[in-house]
């Protein structure tokens, strides 16, 4: 998926707000903005982190300089090289989509990042940090898929369903996910995927300090899906 | 021991890479952590583990495993077939559990890495 296919794809489906999470990298997420900027389209900027336990997490800052930090303490706990011929070009590109470079860096690899530090660091930027359980319905890399259960005091702002399950089925299937809101998302790896689930935010503006209050129902915020 | 040996012996059902099992099997993995198997298991090794999503197929690939069992009859995805085809890595299917196929494994020479 390019920066402007992603964006193309996003306006087709009507979308106001997106959030972008390439798998342990950010290095495309300015791209994006960039190219979403030109036709109003808002992006929320983050990663979708692979932690020790294999559970994967969507991670949103309000500063880029936030996601960036965050992205070396990844890359920091991030060990091995890419095979292309197993694992496919891991290409960065820029808001024309052109081809700027190659991480050569284990993407699809896990951090050596437990949850809960991801979540603390997630949390301890200098603006507001989002973290989201994603796809917690799926057996594969998810936290309930790796460990059965949400561990207790786990401080997640949201889990996130995927196209194949409700809100409310998830709160039936997984009675740990009635400890956290929960919202839907298309976990979107094609364009074609964009937009397949949603979740309506009703706030002030697009930001995840708004988002974590729709989340909380706080200030007249609602997070509907 | 090469992998038709291991499917003959222990009733392994194939789902992907049946004109692959000439391949010797030099040793055993398993684990369900892929980063663990991406760090940990050799070349020529067959790895056992209960994931049926298709990335399995891409850290056999990578790693040059000779093949993948999986376990409690689970049943790889259909991705996973077809990669698992298109990169030439045998998929079997045992009926056990982990722990006692791993176990007959190990009784019948494969040892660990």
């Amino acid at each position: 998926m390019s920066p402007r296919g992603v964006v193309r794809a996003a306006l087709e489906k009507g979308l106001d707000l997106i959030g972008v999470c390439d798998h342990n990298s950010a290095e495309n997420v300015l791209a994006v903005k960039r190219a979403a900027e030109r036709h109003g389209l808002l992006v929320l900027g983050g990663m979708e982190v692979a932690s020790s336990e294999e559970a994967h997490f969507l991670v949103f800052f309000d500063l880029d300089d936030d996601l960036l930090r965050f992205q070396e303490l990844v890359y920091g706990h991030l060990s091995g090289t890419n095979d292309e011929k197993a694992f496919g070009q891991q290409v960065v590109a820029d808001e024309d989509d052109g081809v700027t470079g190659f991480s050569d860096r284990l993407l699809i690899g896990a951090s050596s990042l437990p949850a809960q530090t991801i979540i603390d660091a997630a949390h301890a930027g200098t603006g507001e940090g989002l973290v989201v359980a994603a796809h917690v319905d799926r057996e594969a890399f998810s936290i309930i898929g790796q460990l059965g259960f949400i561990p207790e005091g786990l401080s997640l702002d949201a889990v996130e369903v995927s196209e194949h399950t409700t809100a409310e089925e998830a709160r039936e299937r997984f009675p740990d996910c009635r400890n956290y809101p929960v919202i839907t998302g298309s976990d979107a790896h094609a364009p074609e995927d964009i937009g397949k689930r949603h979740t309506c935010f009703i706030m002030e503006d697009a930001s995840v300090g708004e988002i974590k209050k729709a989340l909380a129902g706080r200030d007249g915020r609602k997070a509907v899906c | 021991m090469k992998l038709k040996d291991l499917v003959r012996e222990f009733g392994l059902e194939v789902k992907a890479g049946a004109g692959l099992l000439d391949r010797d099997v030099t040793g055993g993995y398993v684990s369900d952590l892929m980063s663990d198997v991406l760090a940990h298991a050799v070349d020529g090794n067959v790895w056992v583990t209960l994931h049926i999503h298709q990335n399995i197929v891409a850290v056999a690939a990578h790693k040059g495993l000779a093949g993948i069992i999986l376990v409690q009859g689970r049943q790889p995805e259909k991705d996973t077939v077809a990669k698992a085809a298109e990169e030439g890595i045998p998929v079997m299917v045992s009926a056990f559990p982990a722990f006692e196929l791993v176990g007959r494994l190990y009784k019948a020479g494969i040892r660990g890495a």
